[in-house]
């Protein structure tokens, strides 16, 4: 589904991301983990190609990002993805937000989007708020619509950048809920998160990351449970996650 | 020295005034909604990151907003029905320089308003498939035109007095009106007087509704 190949990124100088390279097969759920200004973020928006990269080969559902001619925006439309701060369009209704792309990007009739996005509200628990604004609605719930919104585009990957960091603490529950749900029923997904609850109980897989390097790359029970056979900045960091 | 105040009547408003005014209110209209077009245009040049848009688009800018506006009225007046080849109405030709010179400072209150919307924005609708034409028309203009909408009125008023430059070409606008009306009746001081009072109820009128926008809370 993704194949990252030896991938590095520069800011002017500076390396963010250093020849990473890894793959994500059909039904994984892989978490992306590490501290901060670790490249994380950057990492999985190159995936979608927010962010451009200088060397190395991407490939994400047989497309190749490395190669100039690629119709991003088509990409794109089947890389469902998540934000930090929700990003959900706060002059449009919940309703609205879900349809906009279906239609403009999908070339789909109102009619039929409406449909697909009440369906995919009534799923996060929020068919009652069709027509409120963003604003009205609580951060757990604006990323529940936002997570709705990116299943509307009937994504063959999902995307998740930090998408419970923005939240109260009483709200993270909700989000995760919909977030082990979509994974359960086999969707793939990769999500930065620091919330190592649910990278134990759902990742196939933990990525760590520090200086724009992945350091490990295994299955989460040994991530977790085999503490002593990781890297030492992954042994610090965990030392530290999991304290408390 | 009395004021006659039997010089405002309902004769020399319908006579002189109206027509004036009307025309002021119309060149008002067309400059804000010609000069909010082209004003995008331009700055959606400003941003584009093209330097072959973005230099035109910034000399155009700054040329317009360094000339004093009745400069420009003159200017126009002579060069357009050169540019043309026949002649053109100072009414025509202040319509056009109006659009020409307010689309430089729309453009600029467009430009910080794009700029106003956090890039998270434009990465949504970038991630969702949305081209840079569709992120701007669907996701970022409609939201910087609702954010600017008071600055916007503010130009407009600002706009709306500037109209009364045209006296520099014989159109006859609202100001116009009173001038002629004073002179044939020999009353100047009443005329202007009256002139003042109708560009401050109105101009205030306004400033009211902007006020009342940027008080309205967030929808």
């Amino acid at each position: 589904m993704i194949e990252m190949k030896h991938l590095s990124k520069w800011y002017g100088s500076f390396k963010v991301l250093d020849d990473c390279s890894l793959q994500v097969n059909q039904g994984e759920v892989v978490v992306v983990c590490g501290p901060s200004g670790s490249g994380k973020s950057t990492l999985i928006k190159t995936i979608n190609a927010l962010e451009a990269f200088q060397e190395g080969e991407l490939t994400v559902n047989g497309v190749a990002l490395h190669d100039p001619s690629t119709d991003l925006p088509a990409l794109r439309a089947r890389v469902g993805m998540v934000f930090q701060h929700f990003e959900l369009f706060p002059h449009l209704s919940v309703m609205e937000n879900l349809t906009l792309a279906q239609v403009q990007v999908l070339g789909r009739s109102l009619s039929d989007a409406q449909v697909r996005g009440a369906k995919l509200l009534d799923r996060v628990g929020l068919a009652a708020q069709r027509d409120k604004h963003p604003s009205q609605l609580s951060g757990g719930q604006q990323q529940r619509v936002a997570i709705a919104r990116a299943l509307a585009m009937d994504p063959v990957v999902m995307l998740f950048d930090e998408p419970t960091s923005a939240l109260d603490p009483e709200m993270v529950g909700e989000v995760l809920e919909v977030m082990v749900q979509l994974a359960n029923e086999g969707m793939t997904m990769m999500c930065v998160t620091h919330e190592m609850g649910f990278a134990k109980r759902v990742a196939n897989r933990v990525i760590f990351m520090d200086q724009g390097r992945i350091l490990e790359d295994c299955a989460s029970s040994e991530f977790f449970d085999d503490t002593a056979s990781r890297v030492p900045r992954a042994q610090e960091f965990l030392a530290r996650v999991l304290a408390h | 020295m009395a004021l006659d105040l039997t010089f405002y009547s309902w004769d020399l408003i319908g006579r002189y005034v109206l027509g004036g005014l009307w025309f002021s209110v119309q060149l008002t209209i067309v400059a804000t909604i010609g000069g909010v077009l082209l004003g995008t245009l331009l700055a959606m040049m400003r941003i584009s990151g093209n330097r072959l848009l973005m230099w035109p688009a910034a000399v155009y800018v700054n040329t317009m907003r360094s000339v004093p506006l009745v400069m420009v009225i003159l200017w126009f007046f002579l060069l357009v029905p050169f540019v043309v080849g026949r002649p053109i109405g100072a009414e025509v030709s202040a319509m056009i320089t109006f659009i020409a010179f307010e689309a430089a400072f729309f453009c600029e209150i467009v430009r910080s308003g794009i700029q106003a919307i956090p890039r998270g924005q434009l990465q949504a609708g970038t991630a969702l498939g949305l081209s840079y034409g569709q992120n701007m028309r669907l996701v970022v203009l409609p939201q910087a035109l609702k954010n600017m909408l008071p600055v916007l009125l503010t130009q407009v008023i600002v706009l709306f007095q500037d109209t009364s430059l045209v006296y520099a070409i014989g159109a006859y606008d609202l100001l116009k009106g009173f001038d002629v009306a004073g002179k044939i009746l020999g009353r100047p001081i009443e005329a202007y007087i009256g002139a003042a009072l109708v560009y401050f109820v109105i101009c205030l009128t306004l400033s009211r509704v902007a006020a009342r926008l940027v008080n309205r809370p967030a929808a």
